[in-house]
Parts: C-alpha cells; structure tokens; sequence
C-alpha cells in the first residue's frame, strides 16, 4: 500500500523526469545501443521467427504469407513413434553426466584440498585442466583413435597383456554410448569443474580446523565435518543449476558420437531437431516447433531451479 | 603459515597416515589417467606410421618420425582451416569483449535508468530462444548464410560472460572513485576507458580466454552456416578429415591391409590434433594469474 502512494506523485513527473535522466545518462545508453541493437535483432528476431512452428513455412512465401496450422506440428511429434525414445535419451544422457560429473567434481576438491604440498597440489590442478581446452572434434578423434581395436591404445594394451588378436570394438555401440560420452567429458572436464569448488574451500577458516584438532579429529574427520559442510551450499546451487539444464546438452559432442549402430540411444533433442530442419528434407516448421517445445521445457526448468535456489541462497543469508 | 604447519605436523596420527597415502595414490593415478591419453597421442605423432598401425607406440614415440607433420603441413586445406579459425577467433573475440563490456558498464551502474529494463531484455535470453531454425531462416534473409559474417554474428554476447563482467565492475571497483573523476569532469565513456578497464584486467582476461576458448573450438555454427569450403574453420576441416577416413577405412575388412593403408593416415590425425589443441592449451598459461581473481570475484553474486 505504502509504496503504491508513494509512487504516484512521482508518476505525474514521469517524462520530465526521464528526459532529465537521459540527458545525465546519455552516453551510457549509447554504449548500450549496440548490444542492444545486436540482442533485438539476433536473439529477439529468432524469437519472433518462431512462429513458423505455428504455421506451415514455404520459403517463398515467408514467415507472414504461410499458412497458419495451429499445432499440427506439435501433434506430429508428440504421436510420431520416437518421440518417447528421444525424450528419454535426452534426460538419461544428461542426468547419468550430471551426477556422475558433480559428485567427481565435488570428491576431488575435496581431496584436492587435504594435499599439504602446495606444489603437488598445484601440479594436479594444472594437469586435471589441461583437456577443457581441446575440442569436442579432437576429444572425439581421441577416443576413437585409442578405442580402435587394431592400432590403438586399447588394442596395443590387449595384446600386452596377453590378448590374442584384436578386442571387441565397442566404439559406435550402442551399449557403450552413453558410457562414452558420459566418461570422456569426466576425464575432459573433471580438473575444471572443481574450480568453483577449490575457491570456495580456500574460504573455510584454519581455526575451525585447529578447534577441530583440539578436538581430535583426524583429517579425514576434518574432510567430513568442516570442509564438506563448507562447500554444501555452493555445491547445492551448482547442482540444482545443472539441473535446470538438463534439456539443453550439447549438440555438439553427442552429434560426432553419433552412428548408425548407436542411433536409438543416442538420438537427442538437439540432434533430432537439426536433422529435421537442416537435413534433405528442410522441414523448417516441424523442426522449429519441436525445438520451441524444448525451449518450454527449459524454460519451465530454469524459472524452477531459480525459484528454488534463491530461497535457498535467502535461507543462507538469514543464517549468519 | 608456520603455525598451521606446526599444527598440521601434531595431528598427523596414524589415520591421517593412511589418509594422506590413499589421497596421494590417488592422485597419482588421475594424473596418469588424465596425462597417459595427451603423452600418447603426442607420442604417436612423432612415431612411424609403422609403429602407430602395428600399435607398438605405448609411451614415447617409437621410430621417431615427422611424417605425420609433413603430411599435414602440406595439405591445403588444412592450412585454409588453420588461417580461417584465426581470423574467426581473433575478430569475434573482439567483437564479443566490445559488445560485453558495452553491456556490462551501464548495466553496472546502479542509478542507470534502463539498468531494469535492459537486464530483463538480456535474462529472457538466458531461459528462452528462439532456436537454431529460425535463426537459420533470419541469417538467410539478411544474406549473409555462406558469408564470414555468419560466423561472426553468432553467439555475440555471452549473457553469463556479461554478468560475470558486470558483478566484477561493481565489486571490485570503488564507487568513490566515480564521484572523484566527476569532479574532474570525466564523463561517463571516458571513465569507462580510463578507469574502469585499466582496473579490470582479471575480468577481461578471463572473458577473453572464454570467448577464444569457445569460438577455436566450435564446428556447429560452421556446420549450420557456411557452405563454401574454403570458409571452413579448422575444427569443421578437421572433422572432415578424422571422421570420413573412419568410415572408409571400417570398409575393408583385412586387417593386414587395413593397418598398411591406416598407418600414414593414422600418424597424421595425431599430428593434426595436436597442432590443433596447441595454441589453446599455450594460451591458458598466459591468462592462469588472473584467473582465480577474475573469476571469483565475477561470480560472486552481487
């Protein structure tokens, strides 16, 4: 109530007030043009081009003279007979990487914290970073290249160890999939994942652990009972964050895995909605509108994931 | 620092003993799983298309060679890709640290009138798009699918790097400081050039390396846009190059032949890999001391 009668007076002085504002703020709205600019057009546009998903797009009629459908599209994807699989690869694929990428992360800063060598400790950082700066592309290559059977790694090792011929070729299997990819973005990700983490540990004060001591914990117990406590809030953030994702995994690394002996399993959203709209058949609305329902999906996702870590970031707060 | 060693030296009971043991194998064993794939992969660049097909290379290069190099460096389009990935990773990235921090400095400053409007508009990105079609069909229709700019235009402004940019400038830049270049006079872009991103390095150079990162590394936008082969960046040349020699090869069925005809081809896909990943890697060194700063800071919400 208070606010509202607070605010009319002010209403009245609205444009002259604005006009003030400008005239002080002017070169802050120039810097914020161009993006602006960039953000209407290349965001926006999109946005407002994704109506094709309601109509039936004929490139040379444009999005304006297509003829409205309503949700035929929507209809055909929901009935069509992979849609369930495809669904299900999506979220399978993401949460298996989630949990198995966050409770890795977490262990090894963990760990990564109990090394009293600041060299060693340095070392092991250094090189657990060194593979988020390759490309999907060549990650890709790498597994391929030290999985092949016949003059790989894999192969070499087999017959080390007193194999005879060559291995099972399990690259492209569909069994293997979504071990493969889940897996190779550990060993690639892992070292960097646990950034956040480490700087959050470099915050736990030493006196908790000397109290600790006193007390006579080991350090193990100290791990238990100071550290991960620590690290809790921000480790919930980061994971409920990651579940707000969890329709969105990459195109970019499941498309390169992808084969023809794979494909039941390995055919996401993302991957799916690229062959419909970009492959021969150039099915711009039905691809749009399957890509517009993941967006929902997402959408609807990230507002709860939001919703639930600010309370729980407010929680924080009211506890000190 | 003397006082936690002391302390650290009285706990150490037979249970942290252990503890300190297990935590070290275990360490040892991630820096063998993580480095052993690098070492060989390099390993096999440098070794004889012999060794690599008769799978002999298991640590160091065996029958040191430069062939793998020697192929790669004469093919063309390898070359095409390297100069290409260069110019796409150079120019976006500076039109991405431009357009960031156009954003991120009034969005930063708190009395800044379209400060609440202007967030909304860059959020709504954050939880909704449009997808890859329509954008597809809008590049068509400005024409410029098949062009350079294609690439360039893509993914601009990263609303995560904005925000991170944003935070650090409110946290870590004094606001008295505004007030005292005022007095002087300064108006508001020249307290952004001349205050403000001089104090800025951590976050920019951390921005930088993201915005490089991603745009050397990716192949989708390329994939999506460009047909014209002589606009491809390395990572789309290179995907043609290690995957469609994957399907030909999976052809032949005699092992025999098939580690002859893959052994050349094979010590190349290595040398190409690793001429590839090299710059990154060398550019992470460089940006490591502003890391932590920059990003902490950055991230701590504000």
């Amino acid at each position: 109530m208070q606010t509202t009668t607070h605010k009319r007076p002010k209403r009245t002085g609205r444009g002259a007030s604005f006009i003030r504002n400008f005239k002080r703020d002017w070169q802050l709205w120039l810097l914020m043009l161009p993006p602006l600019a960039y953000l209407l057009i290349f965001d926006y546009g999109p946005m407002y081009g994704a109506q094709i998903a309601f109509r039936d797009y004929r490139a040379r009629s444009g999005i304006w003279n297509s003829q409205w459908v309503g949700l035929q599209w929507f209809r055909k994807f929901f009935t069509s007979y992979n849609f369930r699989s495809i669904f299900t690869n999506t979220l399978v694929l993401s949460l298996y990487s989630v949990v198995v990428s966050f409770v890795l992360a977490v262990g090894l800063a963990l760990l990564l914290n109990t090394i009293r060598s600041a060299r060693f400790r340095k070392f092991t950082q250094t090189i657990t970073y060194i593979p988020h700066f390759i490309s999907v592309v060549v990650l890709v290559a790498i597994v391929n290249q030290i999985f092949n059977p016949v003059n790989g790694l894999y192969g070499a090792l087999f017959r080390l160890f007193g194999g005879e011929g060559y291995p099972y070729d399990f690259r492209g299997m569909d069994t293997a999939f979504r071990h493969i990819y889940v897996w190779s973005g550990v060993w690639q990700n892992l070292g960097w994942d646990t950034i956040i983490y480490t700087a959050a540990l470099a915050s736990v004060s030493q006196d908790h652990h000397e109290a600790a001591m006193i007390d006579g914990a080991s350090r193990w117990k100290r791990v238990i009972h100071v550290d991960l406590p620590t690290i809790l809030p921000t480790a919930m953030i980061m994971l409920i964050m990651k579940f707000g994702r969890v329709m969105t995994i990459g195109f970019e690394k499941v498309y390169l895995l992808q084969t023809r002996l794979n494909e039941t399993v390995s055919e996401v959203i993302s991957t799916y909605v690229y062959k419909v709209g970009m492959g021969s058949g150039h099915a711009f609305s039905y691809g749009t509108a399957i890509g517009l329902f993941n967006s929902a999906v997402n959408c609807i996702l990230l507002i709860t994931v939001n919703w639930i870590s600010k309370r729980m970031s407010d929680r924080e707060v009211s506890l000190f | 620092m003397k006082r936690k060693k002391r302390a650290n030296a009285i706990g150490l009971c037979t249970e942290d003993r252990i503890m300190y043991a297990v935590v070290y194998v275990l360490m040892g064993l991630l820096i063998v799983v993580i480095a052993y794939p690098l070492v060989y992969v390099v390993s096999c660049s440098f070794s004889s298309g012999n060794a690599v097909s008769a799978g002999r290379v298991l640590l160091w290069p065996v029958e040191f060679s430069l062939t793998g190099y020697r192929i790669v460096f004469n093919y063309k389009q390898v070359w095409t890709g390297y100069y290409n990935t260069i110019f796409y990773t150079v120019t976006a990235t500076a039109l991405n640290v431009v357009l960031t921090t156009m954003a991120a400095y009034p969005l930063s400053r708190k009395n800044f009138q379209g400060r609440k409007l202007c967030m909304t508009l860059f959020m709504v990105t954050m939880f909704f798009s449009g997808g890859i079609i329509p954008s597809y069909i809008l590049k068509t229709q400005l024409h410029i699918v098949n062009t350079r700019w294609a690439i360039l235009l893509t993914g601009s402004i990263s609303v995560y790097n904005m925000v991170v940019m944003r935070t650090f400038f409110q946290n870590s830049i004094p606001g008295d400081l505004l007030e005292a270049a005022r007095l002087d006079g300064i108006s508001d872009i020249g307290y952004l050039l001349r205050i403000v991103i001089p104090l800025s390095k951590a976050v920019f150079a951390v921005i930088t390396l993201y915005y490089a990162v991603a745009h050397w590394n990716s192949y989708f936008n390329a994939m999506m846009y460009l047909r014209d082969r002589n606009l491809y960046p390395l990572q789309l040349v290179l995907r043609d190059i290690l995957n469609a020699a994957n399907v030909d090869l999976s052809q032949i069925s005699d092992p025999e032949i098939l580690r002859q005809l893959s052994g050349a081809s094979d010590v190349m896909r290595y040398s190409l890999i690793v001429i590839s990943t090299v710059p990154m890697m060398a550019a992470y060194p460089i940006v490591q001391k502003y890391f932590k700063q920059g990003v902490m800071i950055g991230s701590v919400k504000g």
